[in-house]
């Protein structure tokens, strides 16, 4: 298992992978944490601002203390800390569940583009040159305001970062599998009398277990990039579902009176984001060792 | 040349023609209806009959998708009470919020965030070039580092929270520099420049970080290659080598990557607009969602669509020209 000895060996992945699976935890465990805080998302604390001041919290770093870990929200008086902790969820869902519909869409596809014959090849690479040629967060922004604002936000979101970003896997799957074909031991198993299925099954697949992981694993913080961005735009998920991206639009009217309310979601997106960045720059010298340089 | 030119303009109508279709087929299929919003409050039916006969939306959408081609190649005339006006080509229609044209909206609002695209590209390509030229030769070590970390920060930092804590750091805590307000360049060239500053750096942090790095392999890279090991041999001075020849197989890629950031630099300035209040194209878009403005979304992604594909085309033959090489398909 040289691939775990090197990712063992490699301390920039080990301090991700640490942070990535607290905060993973964090998402899962959110109702546990703020009922551990004695808080939750939703309930307003009016007698905790200023009013003179507009509603900034009162007291010193956004009213943190015994009672609020993190402080309360300007204006509404929630507690941040259940704010962000739910907010891990949306964040994490989101990406993880658009990072695994382009894995499908684009693994399904680039196998089909690089098994088929000469004019499957041809459509399915045109249908992939269309997805890489739309302008994904403009078509996002209009695709998200269009659907009705009673189905499941962030379901949607995820379909739609992924139905958007399906393009670069099933590139890199079309070729890595157009260039595993040509091996001899599929060659072998086409001799041997299998079909296609179990060709692609049995003898690509595997192959394209290394290449696709990495591309995945860093297919995963653009895709909270994205979720974070869309919701900062004001078209992710509704009120009053918390999220990082919409608390930092909220923060955008209060970061004078309040740097509080910019640091404490915009720290744990950017902390998070540079945990995955890590883990995924670790798996792939770790499974590409001739690539030394550092991403892409 | 001349027929992967035809090529490449039949594939751009038609991925711009899909994206057209898919819009008008989902604003069609979403239950809202745009009339009922510009009506206003006190709508009575009669009324609202004409606000949807001016504003085209009681036609099938097959017929009014037919309409807005045929406005866009040739223009076409509105019914505004008794008279019509004339909307010319490109007609992208009126804005069913502020009843302008919408060609005219997007030339108004296109300045803004071309200043803000090419600004912050130039900014990422003298700060990137330098920084991976610099790191590339092993002159600095603790500049590879930056770079190194930067590279990383810059896959992990959203554009709208660089600008965040720029304007938390520069306007509220130092207070060095003003919040920031669009001031066109033939008014105050100054003023555009100033203004800018924030937005252009926080667009740039992620596009430099990736051209240092690029520089940087580009140089090792090219450094390594025989005809650098002749032109040492034949006793050029090494800093005519770097300059004259390292640098120019190093920049290559970069020539391409560039036209297509360009367009990507600028479909990401919807979140620095946004962000920075900055009046382009990208907020014309994000004010006109909320207002289900479809022919403003229809044309702001049209552009946004068109400005890729442009991209992409100029890459190509940049590419060309620069490495006679390649081969365009």
């Amino acid at each position: 298992m040289t691939v775990l000895r090197r990712l063992r060996g490699d301390r920039g992945f080990l301090a991700g992978a640490v942070v990535a699976l607290l905060m993973v935890l964090v998402a899962v465990a959110a109702p546990l944490l703020a009922a551990a805080a004695g808080q939750d998302y939703t309930t307003y604390h009016d007698n905790l601002l200023d009013s003179a001041r507009g509603g900034v919290p009162l007291g010193r770093f956004g009213g943190l203390g015994a009672e609020h870990w993190l402080g309360v929200e300007p204006a509404t008086g929630r507690d941040l800390f259940a704010r962000v902790v739910y907010g891990a969820r949306v964040s994490l869902g989101v990406a993880v569940g658009a990072t695994l519909l382009q894995v499908l869409f684009g693994v399904l596809v680039g196998t089909a583009a690089g098994l088929g014959g000469r004019w499957a090849d041809a459509a399915l690479t045109r249908v992939v040159d269309l997805v890489l040629a739309v302008p994904s967060l403009v078509l996002a922004i209009s695709l998200l305001a269009i659907v009705p604002t009673d189905w499941p936000r962030p379901l949607l979101l995820a379909a739609v970062i992924a139905i958007l970003g399906w393009g670069g896997t099933a590139r890199i799957t079309r070729g890595e599998t157009l260039s595993l074909r040509t091996r001899d031991y599929v060659a072998a198993a086409r001799l041997s009398g299998a079909g296609r299925f179990r060709i692609a099954r049995r003898e690509i697949a595997p192959g394209l277990a290394a290449p696709v992981l990495t591309y995945a694993a860093l297919l995963l913080p653009t895709n909270m990039i994205s979720e974070a961005g869309l919701s900062f735009l004001g078209v992710g998920v509704r009120p009053p579902t918390p999220s990082w991206g919409q608390m930092l639009s909220t923060a955008t009217t209060w970061f004078r009176a309040d740097p509080m309310y910019v640091l404490v979601p915009g720290g744990l997106l950017f902390l998070t984001l540079l945990a995955f960045v890590l883990v995924a720059n670790g798996l792939r010298r770790a499974l590409d060792p001739r690539q030394s340089e550092v991403l892409r | 040349m001349i027929g992967y030119l035809v090529r490449r303009l039949g594939g751009a109508v038609l991925v711009l023609f899909g994206l057209s279709l898919l819009l008008y087929g989902l604003f069609y299929l979403a239950p809202s209806d745009p009339a009922i919003l510009t009506c206003g409050k006190g709508c009575t039916p009669d009324r609202l009959a004409e606000v949807r006969h001016a504003m085209g939306v009681d036609e099938p959408a097959a017929t009014q998708y037919a309409h807005f081609v045929r406005g866009l190649v040739g223009g076409r005339d509105y019914p505004a009470g008794p008279a019509t006006r004339h909307c010319p080509a490109p007609c992208l229609g009126y804005s069913f919020e502020t009843d302008q044209p919408v060609t005219r909206l997007l030339l108004d609002r296109l300045p803004v965030s071309a200043s803000l695209a090419l600004g912050a590209e130039v900014l990422a390509l003298t700060a990137g070039i330098g920084a991976g030229v610099l790191s590339g030769l092993h002159r600095y070590r603790w500049l590879d580092r930056i770079v190194n970390g930067l590279v990383l920060a810059g896959y992990a930092v959203p554009v709208f929270l660089v600008g965040l804590l720029l304007l938390l750091l520069f306007c509220v805590q130092l207070q060095w520099l003003p919040f920031p307000s669009y001031v066109p360049l033939t008014t105050d060239p100054l003023a555009w420049a100033q203004n800018l500053l924030l937005p252009w750096v926080a667009l740039a942090v992620i596009q430099t970080a990736a051209y240092a790095r690029l520089t940087r392999a580009g140089i090792q890279e090219t450094l390594a290659e025989e005809h650098i090991r002749t032109a040492r041999a034949y006793g050029l001075p090494e800093r005519r080598i770097i300059w004259r020849r390292a640098l120019r197989g190093a920049l290559l890629p970069l020539v391409t990557l560039t036209a297509i950031d360009l367009a990507a630099v600028m479909t990401s300035a919807v979140l620095t607009e946004t962000m920075f209040g900055l009046p382009g194209v990208g907020q014309l878009l994000v004010g006109a969602v909320n207002q289900i403005d479809l022919p403003v979304v229809v044309g702001v992604t049209l552009l946004a669509g068109l400005l890729i594909v442009a991209a992409n085309t100029v890459a190509d033959l940049l590419y060309r020209a620069v490495d006679p090489r390649v081969e365009l398909r």
